[in-house]
């Protein structure tokens, strides 16, 4: 029970040393901290608009943190999640645009065909790190790139004739909700948060509740016991990969099939990916944690706009401030990582 | 294990009851706003004071040191002009992702403002849903077509300017080598681009010009590894139109006229004047920035909507005509006599319909072919 | 008598146990005293009380007769209190010099650190102890005896009049062993003392002068080791009787299991470490490898399991061809194996005992049903082993982690034993445990032979290859190079077999 109690109160006492640190960066640079932080509050859930807002930008957050955590659950940095992120995104709209269909069998088309690109774009650097050793994190580093730079082309190639934005999905291909719109007053919230809590249900049930889980996990702790118990390692680091790809590929649908409707030539990665690996870090990998841990970020985030125009703290001082946030909420894990050590050496 | 499971249906619950009750509150509360806006707009046409403006930048950020400090620049002029005050008659609002211009966008309506400005075509879309959802507030784009009743476009001939700069380029040049550095490939940088080439060539169809594109316009590092190659590659002039990209273009130079002062090497600036980039020592790479009075476009659409005018469903072009394209001469020690009266001979070519500058690669090809 | 240390009526807590209770222990100066318990009794919490990591709930410490507070290893380094702990704290790509300075780097005037003046006093040092340590060595380069040496050298120079070796002996070699003795002997010539943490009674016999008993947290005395026997140490440790000579009846082997023929396994460089092997384990026989390390074992019983590719040769069990079969074939074809490194190969440590308990079984009924888990069947099959193999643990959700090497072992051999295979394979499975988990371990392995299945124990000590094994081959160079009974042979012909001299014997291979 005490545990239990531990459990929640240390990262809500890391916010709130967070906010205090940010309060007092607030005060030093002479700027009020209660208005600062009633701006963040009104920007992320000031009214049903905002709120709207938040959920759309929490939803693909969970999506690439739950990617992440799955690969760290099972030994493996998916650094690539950014790179899974873009293919997923331009798989959805592809088959948005290009395939006609009525909306029962388009929409899980689409959103299968994301999950699927992210997949794929996985599978090379768990293949490689299976057959021949290389590093996932170099390789899937690379594989960012490459999916930036090639999805750019393809906008501009195939989907366009030179223009920088491709033309909107067929609406049976999308998630966007009327009926949501219309309550948040026009926020572009979409019915993707559903998929995105599905996923971390799902996840919780493959690494919590399945034989597939049981091993990708004993694979991740320990590659040379479980080689001994007769697992087939390699086929592990793949599966694993793939699994967390296809959760980053559906980021990428949430944005293409959500928010947006279409996809644009991008100046510079979307960072839904890395932001995933910090939303993954803070959620210690857990399921509910990343749920939690996404919400967090992505309120911070969206609250964020407003500090500028309401309370007047320059967007440099506001990155700062939810930097900090971060920080301590991180460090509480890296503490209570600390104690529990301690006990463990005690013993 | 159970409690968990728990744990997460009483969230997914707690979730839906949380936006259902939202949505209950919201429609009353648009309601309000939009009445309310209505007898604003209606009423108060005519005066400054009343008059609420603000910008939503790009990924570039306000201190690009091109158009979104140069849009910020003209309403702050066209603020301070009428004695109002910043976070109450005018602001901005500065986006980091894609994902921030349309909170952004929609934070400025929610606050009342009169006149809502997208900097970069990158907004497009955003602005036009915006536009599209709130027709009651007034909205500008500048760089890229927007069609609704109530947004107006502000488009530049950067052809031109390009043009004239692709002039001075070419009979600045002394190993026959410039360079175009974009920042990304799109119908808006094509225009500097088409510009640029045809200025060069319509001096010297035997200068060769190397283009890349850095894919950002945001990543000075790539900026400054693509004129590096430039540089070692004989080019001795590039012309950017890359945003922050071209900060690393400059640098570069910088680093190559530091480590050898006597080498002639030079960076055409794009959107505002930027003879300060160029500095070094007692030397300077700006050889001339391509101007693009972004100010005096933005301060004229506002004045117009102040006066009840607002040009709202029209294309607004500002080209060298409407002194919205401009050529700097700050470095007079580059340009010399020569080069200036070249220029202005083109110039006034253009001026009169005898040269048209292209703007796409369609036109620079037939332009080409006709020279 | 001074005493240069003593703990008096020591009482440390951890949430739940108590982890000493009440102990006492007073080192006389240049004397080795040993301590003495079962793995988990409390000996390390007790030392690292001293050593300032803990801090005890009673109790006093008194240094040279004062009495002080150690708060944490600074105090206690000031106090001339050097420790050398069972895993080594050396940077590997550090030289000797480097890493024994560190963190107390000797400067000049200038404040530059002079690694000349620091190389000479350890040199000093270590001609003055018999250490034989190259300064200038790398830490990679050197054998881990050698690492030992310098996390010696490493409290010396930093001026330890105390000495504690925690387990010191659990990672050497005989010869290595013989040698720390040895060293140990000249630090306390020199008026140094020692504490020996360890339950290895041949080491106290040899070496110590008294020894103090911990059983189960409680201190139960201090003895003169020259008044006293290995029985008598083991009854007091143990708590019981413990017998040293494995009781077992006559084997009575039956058909054959495992056939080996003609066997050739490359290692990772790619050479040939199994050359031409040939090896058969009946039912209802135990069949001892004695070798040095090195000779092939590993590669010889990794073939076997599939964990390693055949170049040559078969493999056969229970008539059924299984060369380059997969592990989990291999698992299904009827092989136990209890691995040499429990902790890398046997057990997935971040585990519970009850999720180890169904390594290579959790995809079968009833642990897993259409790939969902069941983790009621799971937990219910790890209380029982637990019980059954006496497995001490708070419970089946505890992590392997958690416990001692000596229940770590029995829930591996728990796990291997209750899927009841043809073949058995053990391999050093008593390494580092103490007597009574050895003890236990024996006799399971004995039950099973009993039971009708063939048992293959792979050793380095002689001593287990003699007591429990029905036959004995001698591996040497890849190759089995002579078999004996038991009886028909001691441990000076295995000693001289294993290093590879010819004995009199038909059927030896060359």
């Amino acid at each position: 029970m005490s545990n239990k109690v531990f459990n929640i109160i240390v990262p809500v006492i890391s916010v709130i040393l967070g906010l205090i640190a940010g309060a007092i960066i607030m005060l030093l640079s002479g700027h009020n901290p209660i208005s600062g932080y009633a701006a963040l509050w009104n920007g992320a859930f000031g009214d049903s608009y905002t709120i709207g807002e938040t959920v759309r930008r929490i939803t693909p957050l969970m999506l690439t943190g739950l990617a992440i955590a799955f690969a760290f659950r099972t030994g493996l940095f998916n650094i690539g999640a950014e790179g899974q992120v873009i293919v997923g995104w331009l798989a959805a709209v592809c088959v948005g645009l290009y395939i006609d269909a009525p909306m029962y069998i388009h929409l899980p088309l689409a959103i299968i065909a994301g999950a699927l690109a992210g997949a794929l774009w996985a599978f090379v650097p768990g293949i490689l790190k299976a057959k021949l050793g290389v590093h996932e994190v170099i390789v899937t580093i690379m594989m960012n790139y490459i999916a930036l730079y090639s999805v750019n082309e393809i906008i501009r190639t195939v989907l366009t004739d030179g223009e920088t934005t491709s033309a909107t999905i067929a609406p049976t291909a999308s998630l966007a909700s009327e009926w949501l719109q219309s309550i948040t007053f026009y926020s572009r919230i979409h019915y993707g948060f559903l998929i995105a809590l599905f996923a971390a249900v799902l996840m919780w049930f493959i690494i919590d509740r399945t034989s597939i889980g049981y091993e990708l996990k004993s694979v991740g702790f320990n590659p040379h016991a479980s080689k001994y118990a007769g697992m087939n390692v390699n086929r592990n680091i793949v599966l694993s990969l793939v699994i967390s790809g296809s959760f980053a590929g559906l980021a990428g649908v949430m944005e293409g099939l959500g928010t947006y409707g279409n996809i644009s030539v991008m100046g510079g990665f979307t960072n839904l990916g890395f932001d995933g690996i910090a939303v993954a870090l803070l959620g210690a990998n857990n399921p509910l944690g990343v749920v939690l841990a996404a919400i967090l970020f992505g309120t911070l985030k969206e609250g964020a706009g407003e500090m500028p125009t309401s309370a007047g703290v320059p967007t440099e001082l506001v990155d700062i401030i939810i930097a900090l946030i971060i920080l301590f909420v991180a460090s509480g894990y890296i503490i209570r990582w600390a104690i529990l050590r301690f006990k463990k050496e005690e013993k | 294990m159970k409690s968990k499971k728990l744990l997460l249906v009483a969230f997914i619950l707690g979730l839906g009851l949380f936006l259902a009750a939202c949505g209950g509150a919201t429609e009353e509360e648009g309601n309000e706003t939009n009445t309310e806006k209505n007898d604003e707009t209606t009423s108060e046409a005519g005066n400054a004071a009343d008059y609420k403006v603000a910008m939503v930048t790009d990924y570039g950020g306000v201190d690009d040191k091109s158009f979104n400090q140069s849009s910020w620049e003209g309403i702050q002029a066209w603020g301070e002009e009428n004695g109002l005050e910043k976070g109450v008659n005018y602001d901005y609002a500065q986006s980091t992702e894609k994902a921030d211009y349309m909170p952004n966008l929609t934070r400025f309506v929610r606050d009342e403002y009169n006149l809502i400005l997208g900097i970069g075509f990158e907004l497009k879309e955003d602005l036009q849903t915006a536009a599209e959802q709130y027709p009651d507030t007034n909205f500008a784009l500048v760089d890229d077509i927007v069609d609704a009743p109530n947004a107006a476009s502000i488009t530049f001939r950067e052809e031109q300017g390009s043009f004239l700069v692709g002039v001075a380029a070419a009979m600045k040049t002394n190993t026959n080598k410039v360079g175009f550095v974009g920042g990304m490939r799109s119908p808006l940088i094509d225009k500097f681009e088409s510009g640029f080439v045809a200025g060069v060539k319509s001096v010297n169809p035997d200068i060769e010009v190397d283009v890349q594109y850095a894919e950002s316009f945001a990543d000075p590092a790539k900026g400054k590894l693509i004129a590096a190659n430039m540089y070692d590659n004989g080019v001795d002039i590039i012309y950017h139109a890359s945003g922050g990209t071209g900060n690393g273009v400059f640098n570069q130079a910088k680093d190559v006229k530091q480590n050898d002062p006597e080498r002639e090497i030079f960076v055409i600036g794009v959107d505002r004047d930027q003879y300060d980039e160029g500095a070094i020592g007692n030397h300077n790479v700006t050889l001339t920035s391509m101007v693009k009075r972004v100010d005096v476009a933005v301060q004229d659409v506002i004045n117009r909507g102040v006066n009840g005018e607002f040009p709202g469903g029209e294309q607004l072009v500002y080209g060298i005509e409407e002194d919205a394209i401009t050529i700097a001469s700050t470095n007079e020690e580059a340009m010399t006599e020569d080069i200036i009266s070249a220029v202005e001979e083109w110039e006034a070519k253009i001026l009169n319909g005898e040269v048209e500058a292209p703007a796409t690669p369609d036109e620079l090809e037939t332009f080409l072919e006709s020279l | 008598m001074e005493y240069v240390v003593e703990m008096l009526n020591i009482r440390k807590e951890f949430p739940g146990i108590v982890a000493n209770d009440n102990i006492t222990v007073q080192l006389k100066k240049g004397e080795i005293h040993a301590l003495l318990g079962e793995n988990g009794a409390g000996k390390s919490t007790l030392m690292n009380v001293l050593f300032g990591l803990y801090q005890p709930e009673k109790g006093e410490i008194r240094v040279n007769g004062k009495a002080v507070k150690i708060t944490d290893p600074n105090v206690a380094n000031d106090l001339g209190i050097g420790m050398v702990h069972q895993h080594f704290m050396l940077v590997e790509p550090f030289t000797v010099t480097q890493n024994i300075v560190l963190g107390k780097e000797p400067t000049n005037k200038f404040g530059k650190i002079d690694i000349a003046r620091a190389r000479k006093e350890i040199q000093e040092l270590s001609d003055r102890y018999g250490l034989k340590v190259d300064p200038d060595a790398k830490i990679s380069d050197i054998s881990v005896g050698m690492q030992q040496r310098v996390e010696i050298l490493k409290t010396l120079y930093r001026g330890a009049d105390v000495l504690i070796f925690d387990e010191p002996t659990a990672v050497l070699t005989p010869q290595e062993i013989t040698e720390l003795m040895e060293i140990m002997r000249s630090l306390t010539k020199e008026g140094k003392s020692i504490i020996l943490i360890t339950h290895k009674l041949k080491e106290i016999l040899e070496t110590c002068h008294r020894c103090t008993v911990i059983r189960k947290g409680k201190g139960i005395g201090t003895v003169d080791v020259a008044e006293t026997d290995a029985n008598e140490l083991a009854s007091l440790m143990v708590g019981r009787e413990v017998s040293f000579k494995t009781e077992k009846t006559k084997a009575t082997p039956k058909q054959s299991i495992l056939e080996i023929n003609n066997l050739y396994v490359r290692d990772s460089r790619k050479v040939d470490l199994v050359k031409g092997l040939d090896l058969n384990v009946r039912a209802g026989e135990i069949v001892g490898i004695a070798g040095v390390d090195g000779n092939g074992q590993t590669e010889l019983i990794e073939a076997i399991t599939g964990l390693r590719k055949v170049r040559e040769g078969k493999v056969m069990l229970n008539s059924k061809d299984i060369t380059n079969h997969s592990p989990r074939k291999v698992t299904e074809a009827g092989v136990g194996h209890i691995p040499q490194d429990r902790h890398k190969h046997g057990l997935v440590l971040d585990y519970s005992i009850g999720e180890n308990i169904v390594l290579q079984t959790y995809y079968k009924k009833p642990y897993s049903k259409a790939k969902v888990l069941n983790y009621k069947e799971i937990f219910q099959k790890a209380e029982k082993l637990i019980k059954e193999y006496d497995v001490r643990t708070p419970s089946v959700h505890t992590k392997a982690r958690a416990l001692s090497g000596g229940n770590q072992q029995k829930a591996i051999i728990g796990r291997e034993v209750d899927r009841s295979p043809d073949l058995l394979i053990a391999v050093q499975p008593t390494r580092g445990l103490d007597v009574g988990a050895i003890e236990f371990i024996h006799k399971k392995l004995i039950e099973e032979r009993d039971k009708g299945k063939a048992v293959l124990l792979v050793s380095f000590e002689l001593d287990e290859i003699m007591n429990v094994s029905d036959r004995i081959a001698v591996m040497f160079d890849g190759k089995i190079v002579a078999s004996r009974t038991p009886e028909e042979t001691n441990e000076q012909e295995l000693g001289l077999l294993m290093a590879g001299s010819k004995t009199e014997k038909a059927g030896d291979k060359e």
